[in-house]
């Protein structure tokens, strides 16, 4: 999972997949928040998993979303 | 029997904010505005410009550019959430301005996807054989409902007018969609002032754009891409094949996004949203206006025209660009 979780990150940020790691943060990568309601959307599509703005907002780093995601999933 | 495009106008209020001035009004900036929405300027009616004087110009340019007499109009139709009096009608005022003794006039309402909406209104009426030269119009005032206070919303709202004059010719349909969602109208609402005790406090601050930018955000991105596969599936064609994508122009981080899931160059997606912000159902016939009067629609380009917004509505067509032939 982590590794298409990093693969729909740098597809939508525009950045080399190879560079990102669960620890990376969104901020270091400089998404915005439309940057990360974009990357949401791709991930609530990818896994069937709705992500709402309010949980949105804890997931900092890519292994946050991994771990929503993981929690998530049926 | 179908409508074509023979002709199109526009008009922009003169007076403009820039980014800097909205930054006087509100916390905000002009980097984060263009970094955010992509937008630079909004033109702001003022003096004796209203929906009406701003829509009478456009459709006079249109008609103008369309070799079409007043005379020989047979349907006026204003697409505005905006209107600056409830009884006439935009339409009806324009018909008085234009001499347009013989048209038929009302308005429509159906926020940002109301010239999509109204297009295929218009469509629908030709080819039922009920009307045949019918002048469409969006005009928007959105600075008079524009919440000043509320700095995520009051950035991307600007004021203008664009026409089309649609003309009866012999062919099939082209293809065309649109959809509803009313139990999602909250995400994207303004309260009228046509009911009892709106100059309340509490009241007063709902009689401005109100806007959940999430939840419209996602609509968007998701329903735009959608409606473009569904009409490419109905005109067996890829996206390979269409030349231009021309959208509402609400946010230029949107188109991109829908640029993204369409796997389409933004060279496709034309945009003037830098210039005139977000006008509602005035932003596609302005677009399409300066981009008919640049050269830059030739004939046979395939053009899908996509509006969503506030409704919740959505609605898009599938066009092939040609000169009117009479």
């Amino acid at each position: 999972m982590l590794e298409k979780v990093i693969a729909i990150v740098a597809e939508g940020l525009g950045v080399e997949a190879g560079n990102l790691k669960a620890e990376t943060t969104f901020e270091s990568l400089g998404a915005d928040s439309l940057d990360l309601m974009d990357m949401v959307m791709n991930f609530e599509d990818e896994f069937g998993v709705e992500i709402d703005a309010d949980s949105m907002g804890t997931l900092k780093t890519i292994g946050d979303v991994v771990d929503y995601l993981t929690a998530h999933q049926n | 029997m179908r409508g074509r495009i023979c002709g199109t106008g526009s008009y922009l209020p003169e007076k403009y904010y820039d980014n800097n001035d909205i930054a006087k009004i509100v916390e905000t900036s002009d980097a984060w505005i263009r970094e955010r929405t992509g937008i630079v300027r909004r033109h702001i009616a003022s003096g004796d410009e209203t929906t009406v004087s701003m829509a009478v110009e456009a459709g006079r340019r249109a008609l103008e550019n369309g070799h079409v007499l007043p005379k020989d109009v047979d349907m006026i139709l204003v697409s505005t959430i905006t209107p600056n009096a409830v009884i006439p009608g935009v339409a009806f005022q324009v018909q008085a301005a234009l001499g347009a003794a013989q048209a038929v006039c009302f308005d429509l309402s159906a926020a940002c996807s109301g010239f999509v909406f109204a297009y295929q209104t218009a469509q629908a009426y030709i080819a039922a054989g009920l009307y045949q030269t019918i002048l469409l119009i969006g005009s928007e005032t959105l600075s008079v409902i524009n919440n000043w206070e509320d700095r995520s919303s009051c950035i991307l709202f600007g004021d203008g007018a664009g026409a089309a004059v649609v003309r009866a010719e012999e062919g099939a349909l082209y293809p065309s969609l649109a959809g509803s969602d009313g139990t999602m109208g909250h995400v994207l609402a303004c309260e009228s002032r046509v009911q009892n005790g709106w100059q309340k406090k509490e009241t007063e601050r709902k009689t401005y754009i109100d806007m959940d930018g999430t939840a419209v955000f996602k609509f968007a991105v998701r329903k735009m891409p959608e409606m473009a596969k569904a009409l490419m599936a109905q005109m067996q064609c890829t996206e390979a094949d269409i030349d231009w994508f021309i959208t509402h122009q609400a946010n230029e981080r949107i188109i991109e996004a829908i640029a993204r899931r369409l796997k389409s160059d933004i060279t496709k997606f034309p945009m003037n949203i830098a210039e005139c912000g977000n006008t509602s159902s005035a932003s596609i016939p302005i677009l399409l206006d300066e981009m008919n009067r640049s050269g830059r629609l030739k004939d046979g380009q395939k053009i899908i025209m996509a509006g969503f917004g506030a409704g919740l509505s959505w609605g898009a067509v599938y066009m092939e660009w040609q000169a009117y032939k009479n």
